[in-house]
């Protein structure tokens, strides 16, 4: 296990070479210019020429590369062209908040996805399914957006019992972090807890037709201990995979949480990046995002194991 | 009784954060400003929210007062009778936000990276024979010729103003951000606390000593009445009035107008305007390009454009827009009548007329590549209807979308719109970045690579405007800018395609705000 955990940490490091040459080369060939979003609209050329300069946008493109590489390899992710801060300073400023607002989003989905999925499995054609559908159906279909305002607009507004906006850092207290974490939370959860509630009906769907699952009720095991520990545990792997790529995918949905319900997070941090053309800015986020992905899908690939005592790594 | 899990839970929230306060009760005011802050030196970007931010932390040793005229503020001046020494002396009280007193020197320095920086400031160089610290808090100004607007040069608040800093940061290299925010202003900049394009914050400086004379815009008193600001960036309007009328927020530097009637029905919220100045939509030619090229060609596309067509689809309101000839804003000591030809009659009628025009121009169906910009709310609609008139008055047009920093960069390009160029795009201006036409860079007609996009060349347009640098009077000075209106219509530098009022909204604790051509924290309680 050690020694495909490790095999697979080394094949990171060319997915993540590729990414960088990749966004690297990208953002170049996007038109756009930070000199410009430093210096406003109505700079003149030799103003924008002379910041330019400083920046080292004028090197050859190869010489810029080789320059951001050799950074990155003694741990150094530049400096922020529009703001002139170190990039990591950056990230780390907006990172906690993303992260909060993701792993509460998760722990929403988990909570109320996997009993939604095992009771409409088990009332299979039946009320409870049929509403679980429905409830899927909408969180499928409504934007994010809309969901967040619809949110603000009952329980912010309306009700006053949540912040219309804004973030409290855990530091802050708990009181004040869940309260404002609340909404945005839901929010970005509704997408998920609709697309594993289906995914966990679809996989308990058949493993309930399994003849252990018809032998464990016929030894009179009590439903629940059937539907959560004899079946759920042998629908889980499909379940873990879309749990796992759902929160590597969950960058989209948290860049419009985070706008609608003023989160200082990534997410804005990325869109703003890349609006003013802040070149070591993106490409330190997307390898960081890339980074993540790559743990994440590692992390599905060893919880296999954990699920499934038939699979084994060499 | 009911009981509420969600409402309780907000309610021991309420008691952590009460519990959190600290013993004074210290006044934020919490401001949406129109833009987020990314980049913090004010000698470097022509961005209105880092100028506001300059406006903030650092000083001018001149202000601009309500009536447009220069006034003492970190300096009091004298000027020679023949107009070529003008010396400036600063103060007393003022201090650097490092504790260390303001000098002369560091004045000069500032001034010479402003210079660099500044295009106005650039063309004063010209004039300028030396500047010179005399004494600790004497800097002496001595003029080559006499340059009639430069006391309004150190006191305009647009696009570059002439911020004064500590020598150490003014030597930075031009085209270098400076590496600390210290100015003499009222606010001090929090750079702990500071989050590029997310949060500035600045606190109250208890050691600036304000004038003595009553503010007014960039000039006089600046007296500080709470103990923070904070902006904050909200990239959602409807987000921002959803704060604002929760009380998460104080004030709104820009509303969008469309949203202005759900603030309407709020008692704690009031909406005005806070810049009576606004800002100038322009619709810009590439005079190296054909087909506008040809000035008969650009005659025809200006009678095809109609102002209150424009205005109306990007603002609506009318109670927020104003239509007027002047290059200089509607409402400057410089507005004029001069060129309303061109602004005469019915859409229809305008039509009519360019339709003729272009049909005795030879146009020969080149056509016209315009930029849109699809994320700058206030300049996405012009591009649309803009484009409708010219093919309707018998023009080829193709609409590029695009976003805003794409288009800011390939304005740049003089290249053939095959390769990368451009005929046509919509900007706007700040009224106090074209008042005059010493800062109007739209009517530069030298042609020159390095002047602002479009490049027209126009030889008695440069003898006017070296012309108004020399004029000695108000008087002179209207006349010469009267001419120099008529030739940017007649020769069509660009078409002014009328002039919009940004709306602010705030909370009613918030009094005595004061109204100037950027917003201004100082004079407000709360």
């Amino acid at each position: 296990m050690l020694s495909y955990f490790l095999r697979r940490l080394l094949m990171a490091i060319p997915v993540m070479f590729f990414v960088a040459v990749f966004v690297f080369l990208l953002l170049r060939l996007t038109p756009g210019d930070p000199a410009q979003a430093i210096a406003g609209d109505q700079a003149s050329l030799a103003q924008l020429e002379a910041i330019r300069e400083s920046l080292g946008l004028n090197e050859p493109l190869s010489v810029q590369f080789v320059t951001w590489i050799g950074q990155m390899l003694q741990g150094d992710f530049g400096r922020s062209l529009i703001s002139d801060r170190p990039v990591l300073e950056m990230i780390g400023q907006r990172l906690g908040p993303t992260l909060a607002l993701a792993l509460l989003a998760m722990a929403m989905t988990l909570l109320f996805a996997l009993p939604m999925g095992v009771l409409a499995a088990w009332r299979d054609g039946g009320m409870t399914d049929r509403l679980v559908m429905t409830v899927s159906v909408i969180g499928f279909s409504v934007p994010i957006f809309v969901i967040g305002y619809v949110l603000i607009g009952v329980f912010a507004v309306n009700l006053r019992w949540f912040p219309v906006q804004g973030y409290k850092a855990l530091a802050d207290g708990i009181g004040p972090f869940a309260h404002r974490i609340f909404l945005p939370g839901l929010a970005l959860a509704s997408i998920y807890i609709a697309l594993i509630s289906r995914m966990t009906r679809a996989s308990m769907l058949e493993v309930l037709r399994e003849d252990y699952v018809r032998t464990a009720r016929a030894k009179g095991l009590p439903e629940g201990l059937v539907l959560f520990r004899h079946a759920l545990r042998n629908a889980a792997i499909p379940i873990l995979t879309v749990v796992g790529t759902g929160f590597a995918m969950m960058i989209s949905g948290v860049v419009v949480t985070e706008t609608v319900f003023n989160i200082p997070g990534l997410g804005r941090l990325v869109v703003d990046a890349v609006l003013a053309r802040d070149y070591p800015l993106i490409q330190a986020i997307i390898l960081l995002t890339a980074g993540t992905y790559v743990l994440i899908n590692l992390a599905i690939d060893l919880s296999y194991a954990l699920t499934d005592p038939r699979i084994r790594y060499q | 009784m009911t009981f509420h899990p969600l409402k309780s839970l907000g309610m021991a929230a309420l008691l952590a954060g009460t519990v959190a306060l600290p013993a004074w009760a210290e006044t934020t005011l919490t401001a949406v400003m129109q833009a987020p802050l990314r980049s913090l030196d004010p000698h470097l970007s022509t961005a209105q929210i880092v100028r506001t931010h300059g406006f903030m932390v650092f000083e001018t040793l001149l202000g601009m007062d309500a009536d447009y005229q220069p006034q003492p503020q970190m300096a009091d001046y004298v000027v020679s009778d023949d107009m070529l020494t003008y010396t400036l002396t600063l103060r007393d009280g003022l201090m650097w936000h490092d504790g260390t007193p303001v000098t002369a020197e560091d004045c000069v320095a500032s001034l010479m990276r402003w210079s660099q920086s500044d295009g106005s400031a650039k063309t004063m160089m010209q004039y300028v024979d030396s500047i010179e610290a005399t004494s600790e808090r004497e800097l002496v100004i001595h003029m080559k010729s006499p340059f009639g607007p430069l006391l309004e040069l150190l006191a305009k608040p647009s696009p570059i103003p002439a911020f004064m800093m500590p020598k150490r940061l003014a030597d930075t290299p031009v085209g270098e951000q400076i590496p600390e925010i210290i100015g003499s202003g009222p606010f001090k900049f929090v750079a702990d606390e500071y989050r590029p394009g997310d949060q500035a914050v600045y606190v109250k400086n208890e050691d600036y000593v304000p004038r003595d004379e009553p503010a007014s815009w960039t000039a006089g008193a600046k007296v500080v009445n709470v103990d923070r600001v904070v902006w904050q960036a909200m990239p959602d309007m409807q987000t921002s009035i959803n704060a604002i009328q929760s009380g998460d927020v104080d004030l709104i530097e820009q509303v969008t107008i469309d949203l202005l009637p759900l603030l309407a029905m709020n008692d704690e919220v009031e909406t005005g305007i806070l810049n009576p100045l606004g800002a100038q939509v322009t619709g810009r030619f590439n005079h190296r390009l054909p087909p506008f090229d040809d000035p008969e060609v650009r005659k025809a596309a200006m009678y095809a454009l109609d102002q209150e067509t424009l205005m109306q689809t990007a603002i609506g309101n009318s109670e927020y827009y104003q239509l007027c000839p002047s290059i200089y804003g509607c409402e400057v000591p410089l507005a004029s009548d001069v060129g309303a030809e061109y602004l005469e009659g019915s859409a229809d009628e305008r039509m009519a007329k360019a339709q003729e025009l272009l049909a005795a121009s030879g146009y020969d169906g080149t056509p016209v590549l315009m930029m849109q910009p699809t994320d700058l709310t206030v300049l996405t609609t012009q591009p649309i209807v803009a484009a409708e008139r010219m093919r309707e008055a018998g023009f080829t047009v193709e609409v590029a979308s695009m976003d805003w920093s794409t288009l800011q960069s390939r304005k740049n390009g003089w290249q053939p719109v095959a390769e990368g160029g451009w005929n046509y795009f919509f900007t706007y201006w700040g009224v106090a970045g074209i008042w005059n036409p010493l800062v109007h860079s739209l009517i530069n007609g030298s042609g020159d690579d390095n002047s602002w996009a479009g490049w027209p060349v126009n030889a008695r347009m440069e003898e006017l405007r070296a012309d108004y640098l020399t004029a000695g009077t108000l008087d002179e000075q209207k006349q010469i800018a009267e001419e120099i209106q008529q030739i940017a219509w007649d020769d069509s530098f660009y078409f002014n395609a009328g002039e919009f009022k940004s709306v602010a909204a705030w909370r009613t604790e918030l009094q005595d705000i004061q109204s100037g051509p950027i917003t201004l924290f100082w004079g407000v309680h709360k």
